[in-house]
């Protein structure tokens, strides 16, 4: 079953066509690529896709529900749920606090019954730091949950971030270049890690990445973005040897 | 001694109520990124409502402390959706100088409504004196110490223990992200409005509890005395709040005190002038922490 469709989705800032026409279908359980050179507009579809931006022309749809144009909260709790590039954590709080936040939305009680502290609310709060103490051990971060974020090393941050992500119990995992800034032993680990973390939550991921490596080893499949505009698409293998592709990353 | 003792409680009571108004501040810039200039007139129109109801409409004093912090948590969730939601946008100085706007606008309505004579509240809170080494301490001093530390702590373990709490810190260090986490960015602002302008009004019943008066302008210099608190304790931080207030009370009694004659009518520009000193040694306040922008 097809769990993202994208169909001519296009966004123009100003005169510029940052993303045109673009076409995406990920079926439920996949690992996903989008891969392109700098500038390519890659960025941009995950904006697009948790209502960061709004598109100028198509439409997406999550589980068959037409999301186009919903606020990142609705998008969020329609099951979309992402990492961003440039870490960004909420540095100045705790490790656990930062999943706390993700978790926001899955217990609901009011603000006047945390105020008077009824009982609704002092399970909701147990539940939420069961939870989110679970997730860290997933990530094994919970010897720092109560550290500041700023202060874990920067591929526990990397972790953390999608400890955070995961918090919202998304369908939809974006995880955009979650290998940027890693050395190779670091990046295997992570490959190994997001193959973990797709088994174990159930979630569909659709990732950015520069690192040919771990895309070729863990993506079926791919799409390749150039100048904003889709130029291959299809078995992770095969679009990398594709002479358009490899034009667009090396130049004639 | 027996004198010093006495300027120093006063000084904290004073400082309490500082505290108390400055943590409305503090909250609002923190998480909504604004210095909210109509503060100070919340706590103007809450003992106005406090008045009224006492003297006018003879309600039993619970009920009248009630009224009071519920009206003026009313009026600061409708200023913010009102006048500072469109704004959401806009450039920091339009929304500036709407909240001075603002500010003016609620005198402007207690002046035509209640006139600019100075209201004078008949006694709701007779609670007598402790007399502790021949110091007559007046038992209302107790009670606004004691509110305002019971506060700080509250306000604390709600930030740090409910999700609520936890949605206000992350707007207020990444509004962008928190909402890509699913947190309603209005919402998290509006309950930041009415928690800051219920501790206003709080502010209001001690006030008028001790000084019995009010009148259009009672809390615009207050606000701002309240304002130089939060930045002297660090703007956003909540103990920040808690010890600049204190410290401008207590500094603000013993001027008033202990300094000759007529030096003591210039009090308010001492403290003032304390605030500038210590801006220029320590810009961020006594707790606030640098934020390094990336560029």
């Amino acid at each position: 079953m097809n769990l993202l469709e994208i169909k001519n989705l296009g966004i123009s800032f100003g005169g510029l066509r940052a993303v045109d026409d673009f076409n995406l279908t990920i079926r439920e359980g996949q690992l996903y690529g989008l891969i392109g050179p700098n500038g390519a507009g890659k960025t941009t579809v995950f904006n697009l896709l948790t209502g960061v931006y709004r598109p100028t022309t198509g439409k997406i749809f999550l589980k068959g529900q037409n999301i186009t144009g919903k606020s990142s909260i609705e998008i969020n709790k329609a099951g979309i749920a992402r990492t961003f590039q440039n870490i960004r954590l909420f540095k100045n709080m705790t490790v656990l606090e930062n999943v706390k936040v993700g978790l926001h939305n899955r217990e609901n009680y009011g603000v006047i019954s945390s105020l008077l502290k009824l009982p609704g609310y002092r399970a909701a709060e147990r539940r939420i730091e069961e939870r989110a103490m679970e997730l860290l051990q997933v990530f094994s971060l919970e010897e720092d949950a109560h550290h500041l974020a700023s202060n874990l090393p920067y591929g526990k941050q990397r972790k953390l971030e999608i400890a955070r992500a995961l918090a919202s119990a998304p369908t939809l995992l974006l995880l955009d270049e979650p290998a940027a800034g890693m050395n190779p032993q670091e990046t295997a680990e992570l490959m190994e890690m997001i193959r973990f973390v797709q088994k174990k939550f159930d979630v569909t991921i659709l990732l950015i990445e520069h690192d040919m490596k771990l895309v070729l080893g863990i993506c079926e499949e791919i799409t390749v973005l150039n100048f904003g505009c889709l130029l291959a698409q299809g078995e992770t293998a095969s679009v990398l040897k594709d002479p358009r592709v490899i034009k667009a990353y090396l130049g004639d | 001694m027996q004198v010093f003792i006495s300027t120093l409680i006063d000084g904290l009571n004073q400082g309490s109520v500082y505290a108390l108004i400055a943590l409305g501040y503090s909250m609002v810039y923190g998480i909504a990124k604004m210095l909210n200039f109509a503060h100070g007139d919340v706590i103007m129109v809450g003992a106005y409502a406090l008045f009224v109801s006492i003297t006018q409409l003879e309600l039993p004093i619970p009920v009248t402390f009630l009224l009071c912090v519920i009206i003026s948590a009313t009026l600061g969730f409708v200023v913010e959706k009102l006048a500072y939601k469109p704004l959401r946008k806009a450039t920091p100085i339009a929304v500036l100088i709407t909240a001075i706007g603002v500010s003016y606008l609620l005198q402007n309505i207690a002046l035509l409504v209640f006139g600019s004579r100075r209201k004078m509240f008949t006694p709701f809170l007779k609670l007598g004196s402790l007399k502790v080494g021949g110091i007559s301490i007046p038992m209302i001093s107790f009670v606004i110490i004691g509110t305002m530390l019971v506060i700080m702590i509250g306000l604390q373990l709600f930030i740090k223990k409910t999700k609520t709490g936890i949605a206000m810190l992350a707007v207020s260090e990444d509004k962008a992200a928190a909402q890509l986490m699913g947190i309603n960015i209005n919402r998290t602002i509006s309950i930041t409005f009415i928690i800051g302008s219920a501790l206003a009004g709080i502010a209001a019943i001690l006030y008028s509890a001790k000084y019995m008066t009010v009148d259009p302008y009672t809390g615009s210099l207050f606000g701002i005395k309240a304002f130089a608190a939060a930045v002297f304790g660090g703007i956003g931080s909540i103990p920040g709040a808690m010890i600049g207030g204190i410290l401008i009370g207590v500094f603000e009694a013993m001027t008033t005190g202990y300094l000759p004659g007529n030096l003591t009518q210039a009090s308010d520009g001492f403290a003032f002038a304390i605030l500038i000193i210590m801006l220029i040694l320590k810009p961020t306040g006594i707790f606030g922490t640098k934020r390094i922008e990336k560029v």
